[in-house]
């Protein structure tokens, strides 16, 4: 099987973040990056597929050149080799304009299964695989646990609301959205690292969308708050007792 | 006159009889108020189980339209943007709203890409212009969104479960209409199973008055003994936030969160929990949060009655003491 896999690179989940001057996105100069979790669980599900059944992982990753650091972890974990989408203003396209450059790139490589997390940590839409498999006029399957070979496709397990699941059987090539908790992620091996220096990552181009982009993200601003937070401070057993107090008198738990 | 469009969803009880979920009842709500801000009328769509519409005629809505072909009898991406589309198509709507549910996040975001159009998903509030906003970052940060195009297209957009209230819904009368759906099986390219549960609840979190929850702040499974100590001093139930349970540091029914259970005790105790909007939105109707985070800006604070912004691992054992000797 021939499995390639979307990735996006995202700040680090504990990044301090802040708004940016012109207040349109965050300011980047300084932050840590690395892979968006859940295109880690696709990444390790089509890393499993292919120990179950040969082929071949192909890491994709649309952006600038700091996402090749992305990439090659990729490939420290065990992706074959990696497509690197060159682009310095993705930032600016929305879902379907951004999915119409990755869509022109997977189309030449036609894989048998395209996998992408099911949300980024950064944007959140949760959308680009599912426009993906619009654009590419393929079937799909979104929040997916796991994937099983069989004789005519793929059977997933899928993630529904409230503690269901779902098998769904599917015909390839196919494109899933990965949810994060399937799998158990694996670490880059010291080998692995060293095997990443001699596999190929092709850069190429970014294609400029034929369309214009339908939606903008006009302002960034911190979220107002819902409740009138008390916060307590002091030392450790100072709070403790404080939040004793709380829980006595006010919430009345003990 | 233009027209909102809110495509609702329908949830199934133990008799299998269908209900409009609450979340679409929100979505209404939130077309309603789209509507209004535009001054247009609202219509509903209604696919699946017919049954689901006659809840909507007491509601202020210009029409509510029954999708019907049997191969929409059961949910497949394939059927519903098929159907959709043919709807949109025929009733030229100016917005057609969802609810974010599971399901939509299955096919919209594709629907809207059938008419060229970006989903602005995961909406928590809709302001005048119309503009939208909803979070990035897990909630650490909001921002505000607007549709560029201006031509005669509609515009996509989901909302968030719990951000538009179901008293708002206007009352009304409304009629319903069949809407015939051209489907054949050869349309649908996947094949669903029935839904299943894996294992047999062994707790009712969503009975327990009080909870202490962890999230990924606790940073190792062998620190785990540190909440569970608090939770036992506390007589209160154990969760966690979805991370926590990914890495199988609890078993998966005690997640709390929008993929796994809907809490509302009495006291909601939130150790290393930023707040990920898909956390916050299974337990912001407990009466008391407390909040121990190391971040003073995470989002898990703005639901909180009361923070602590410190590190969890001075803090909790110091609690739990606290706890214990007050109790004795």
């Amino acid at each position: 099987m021939k499995i390639l896999v979307a990735i996006k690179q995202v700040p680090e989940r504990d990044a301090q973040l802040s708004i940016s001057s012109d207040a349109r996105w965050i300011e980047e100069d300084g932050l840590n990056y690395g892979i968006n979790e859940p295109d880690a669980y696709a990444l390790e599900e089509a890393l499993q597929l292919r120990e179950q059944h040969g082929g071949e992982v192909i890491a994709l990753c649309a952006g600038p050149d700091r996402v090749t650091s992305t990439l090659r972890e990729a490939l420290a974990k065990g992706a074959d080799r990696a497509i690197h989408l060159a682009s310095d203003t993705l930032g600016t396209l929305d879902t379907v304009a951004l999915a119409h450059v990755l869509a022109e790139a997977i189309r030449t490589e036609s894989p048998d299964l395209i996998l992408t997390g099911l949300q980024s940590d950064d944007l959140g839409l949760g959308q680009t695989g599912v426009v993906l498999a619009e654009l590419l006029g393929l079937p799909h399957s979104t929040l997916v646990l796991h994937v099983e070979k069989t004789a005519t496709g793929i059977r997933v397990k899928r993630e529904l609301e409230d503690g269901w699941f779902q098998h769904i059987d599917l015909p390839l090539p196919a494109v899933l959205t990965i949810q994060s908790g399937g799998n158990k992620l694996r670490y880059a091996t010291l080998m692995g690292i060293k095997k990443a220096k001699t596999k190929e990552t092709r850069a190429v181009e970014a294609a400029t969308p034929a369309t214009p982009a339908t939606v903008e993200l006009m302002r960034v601003f911190l979220p107002e708050k819902q409740k009138q937070t008390q916060m307590l401070t002091g030392s450790p057993a100072e709070i403790a007792a404080q939040l004793v107090e709380k829980l006595r008198s006010e919430v009345r738990v003990l | 006159m233009s027209t909102v469009l809110i495509v609702t969803e329908q949830k199934y009880d133990a008799q299998k009889n269908a209900a409009l979920s609450r979340i679409s009842l929100e979505a209404l709500a939130a077309g309603q108020a789209l509507a209004a801000s535009i001054g247009a009328e609202c219509a509903a769509a209604v696919l699946g189980d017919s049954s689901a519409a006659s809840e909507l005629t007491s509601k202020a809505l210009s029409r509510v339209y029954v999708l019907e072909n049997p191969l929409l009898k059961q949910y497949t991406p394939d059927a519903y943007n098929k159907a959709l589309e043919q709807l949109i198509r025929a009733t030229s709507p100016a917005w057609v709203l969802f609810p974010h549910t599971y399901q939509v996040r299955d096919f919209a975001p594709a629907l809207a890409a059938r008419f060229g159009q970006s989903l602005i998903s995961d909406v928590i509030a809709i302001r005048s212009g119309p503009t939208f906003i909803r979070q990035l970052f897990q909630g650490k940060l909001n921002a505000e969104y607007r549709r560029t195009s201006s031509d005669s297209t509609p515009g996509f957009v989901s909302v968030q479960a719990g951000s538009f209230r179901v008293e708002d819904l206007q009352p009304g009368a409304a009629t319903i209409e069949a809407f015939p759906v051209e489907l054949a099986p050869g349309d649908i390219h996947t094949t669903p199973g029935e839904p299943f549960r894996e294992s047999a609840q062994t707790v009712d979190l969503a009975a327990a008055p009080i909870i202490v929850s962890v999230g990924r702040g606790i940073r190792e499974q062998e620190n785990m003994p540190l909440v569970e100590a608090l939770a036992q001093a506390l007589g209160a139930e154990l969760a966690g936030s979805r991370p926590v349970c990914d890495a199988g540091w609890l078993p998966i029914e005690r997640q709390v969160g929008s993929s796994g259970h809907t809490v509302a005790p009495r006291l909601y105790l939130a150790v290393g929990i930023s707040g990920a909007i898909q956390h916050l939105v299974g337990m912001k109707g407990s009466k008391t949060v407390i909040a121990i985070n190391k971040d003073e800006n995470a989002p898990i604070f703005e639901v909180a009655d009361y923070g602590v912004a410190g590190d969890l691992f001075e803090i909790v054992p110091e609690l739990t003491k606290a706890i214990n000797s007050a109790k004795s």
